[in-house]
């Protein structure tokens, strides 16, 4: 059986399911016996889910704005530079 | 461009192709891709708007100055996730002109794997909070990790960059990433444990 130190060593491959089949089974049977490793799991399981599920993925239309310009100078800039004619859309 | 089932991927480098003749609209159809990811990654680890705004700016004008000089062995999302992560670590090493951040410090230490606060969630523990509320324990959690640590969670686990990705992006070892990825979890999780344990339980509630 794993220890609790080594169940932690190897919790992310668990989590991620990049480790392989035995690994998953001696982890899965460590916790069925040790209730501390087994509430471990599920909270850091929840800990990731809650992240991916929040945070919002906006960009202010201002900034947006902003950064499109931004990019437009530097693309004239990067023209002149060259010597090629301007900007193409 | 002939039909691939690969045909993303495909689009991605044809846009990359055409800005690096100089096709702004192409270039503008990259920053449209990736923009809002690139200004939540540099907020997570700048965290202000501000600096986060620059970062933005300056990574998208990075790579389009230096689009001759991607070789497209890796994809162009990890390419700026790499330039991003350098501003925006630059914009904090600014900021705490007296310590610097680097993201290659010593941290296999062990010490930060040590689990103090054991105790079972509430079934949905975001119900409990508003969304402004949650939202605010979410970052403030993440603003108390080190900078090598919330780097590593917000590329593996917000942006959701494979390990492989993380790695290439920030310049360290796959190992590094596993390595700080675990600590960062373990260090989320005991935080947040103290807002969303459910109260009056013991751990033995579950078995």
């Amino acid at each position: 059986m794993l220890t609790c130190k080594e169940f932690l060593q190897e919790l992310n491959d668990y989590l991620d399911e990049t480790g392989d089949i035995e690994l998953r089974r001696r982890i899965e049977s460590h916790i069925t016996q040790c209730p501390n490793c087994f509430v471990i799991l599920d909270t850091t399981k929840k800990t990731i889910q809650v992240y991916k599920g929040v945070l919002p993925q906006t960009l202010p239309p201002d900034v947006h704005s902003r950064l499109l310009k931004a990019v437009e100078r530097k693309c004239t800039e990067k023209k002149l530079r060259a010597g090629l004619p301007g900007i193409q859309h | 461009m002939p039909a691939t089932q690969e045909a993303g991927i495909f689009d991605e480098s044809a846009l990359v192709a055409k800005a690096r003749e100089g096709d702004l609209a192409a270039f503008n159809e990259l920053v449209n891709s990736y923009s809002r990811k690139i200004f939540r990654l540099a907020k997570h680890i700048t965290q202000n708007d501000e600096d986060a705004e620059d970062v933005l700016q300056e990574t998208f004008l990075k790579a389009f100055e230096h689009l001759g000089d991607f070789q497209g062995q890796s994809k162009f999302y990890t390419w700026i996730v790499r330039i991003a992560v350098n501003e925006s670590l630059m914009k904090l090493r600014k900021r705490k002109s007296d310590r610097s951040v680097p993201l290659d410090e010593p941290v296999d230490t062990g010490e930060d794997t040590v689990v103090r606060e054991i105790a079972v969630w509430d079934e949905n523990p975001e119900q409990q909070y508003s969304r402004e509320e949650l939202g605010q324990i979410l970052d403030e959690a993440v603003q108390g990790l080190r900078p090598a640590f919330r780097t590593v969670f917000v590329l593996r686990d917000i942006e959701e960059l494979s390990t492989e990705e993380t790695a290439e992006a920030l310049g360290i070892s796959v190992p590094a990433v596993k390595s700080r990825l675990l600590r960062a979890r373990l260090q989320l999780r005991e935080k947040l444990t103290r807002f969303f344990k459910r109260k009056g339980d013991d751990v033995f509630a579950y078995m």
